[in-house]
């Protein structure tokens, strides 16, 4: 675990922006020397802070108006391998994230679709499909902010 | 409107995200000035709105991160507001989310530990306007996480 300053942070909420600026044009926004920058961010990408890019397109205009997440119980814990399991829904294309919860459910799943009938395909003969689904829940999502969190 | 080449890039681009231009050129089958001008074109038409780095916040040493489905007090009109605004206004949300369905609100609520969870529940969390019912779910794994559509 690393400890960040106040010039740690501003760098990080910049990049959280926009990854692909260079560290000079990152310094000359911060007041600071290309080669101070570029140690910080070499720190903070070696230390793991920074794990990857992430390229944020605008969803609805690339046809996909529809997503949805999935609360997902499984129905015969023990009987199936939950690596199969992970392994199976990994694999559908139209599953954006799948998340190994503790709670009322077992597994959340962000569905990206065309539409709700697309929605309902996916649903219907891949995600019902898979061995060992129990009980599901589904909620359309209709907006989504992320925030800078604690060093914000 | 996006053809096949764009697609292409789009879907290489998606999956590796810190890739050099030269590179992704090289993969999507096209010349690196084809690429940049694709590319470019997405953004100023607001196709791609950015390149973001992505925090890992375990390395900062938050362990815990608790999903709160929340329903709020639909009898109150600017409940949704309300809410909104307050949540926003707690530092340890890194995510909100709204529904259609079962659940109003999802806020993802980072924490160094247990403890620090149990603080940060009841003294911002449960202070949060309109909440008619809270429910948590705890993260064990992300088995995937790449958020990459199916282009």
């Amino acid at each position: 675990m690393i400890e960040l300053d106040t010039i740690d942070r501003k760098i990080l909420r910049q990049l959280i922006e926009d990854a692909t600026q260079s560290a000079s044009a990152l310094g000359r926004k911060l007041e600071l020397s290309q080669p101070a920058t570029w140690r910080r961010i070499k720190r903070l990408r070696d230390s793991g802070v920074i794990k990857g890019q992430r390229l944020d397109l605008d969803r609805e205009r690339l046809g996909f108006g529809v997503t949805v997440f999935l609360g997902v119980k499984l129905a015969t814990k023990g009987r199936v391998s939950l690596d199969d399991f992970e392994r199976a829904v990994s694999a559908i294309p139209e599953v954006q994230t799948v998340e190994h919860i503790l709670g009322v459910y077992d597994y959340r799943f962000r569905v990206v679709a065309r539409d709700i009938a697309d929605f309902e395909r996916v649903l219907r003969r891949r995600i019902m499909m898979l061995p060992g689904v129990g009980d599901v829940e589904a909620n359309v999502l209709l907006s989504e902010e992320r925030r800078p969190g604690p060093i914000g | 409107m996006l053809d096949d080449i764009d697609r292409r890039i789009l879907r290489h681009y998606q999956r590796d995200a810190a890739i050099n231009p030269s590179d992704l050129a090289e993969r999507a089958g096209v010349t690196a000035a084809t690429c940049t001008r694709r590319i470019e074109r997405m953004q100023a038409s607001g196709i791609i709105r950015a390149n973001r780095a992505v925090i890992n916040w375990r390395a900062l040493g938050y362990e815990v991160e608790v999903s709160l489905r929340v329903t709020l007090d639909k009898t109150q009109s600017r409940a949704f507001d309300e809410f909104m605004a307050a949540a926003r206004d707690v530092p340890d949300v890194v995510e909100i989310q709204t529904f259609l369905g079962r659940v109003d609100v999802r806020l993802s609520v980072i924490a160094r530990d247990m403890a620090h969870y149990q603080n940060i529940y009841r003294t911002a969390i449960l202070n949060l306007p309109h909440i008619a019912d809270i429910e948590a779910l705890m993260h064990v794994a992300r088995i995937k996480s790449d958020e990459v559509l199916p282009l």
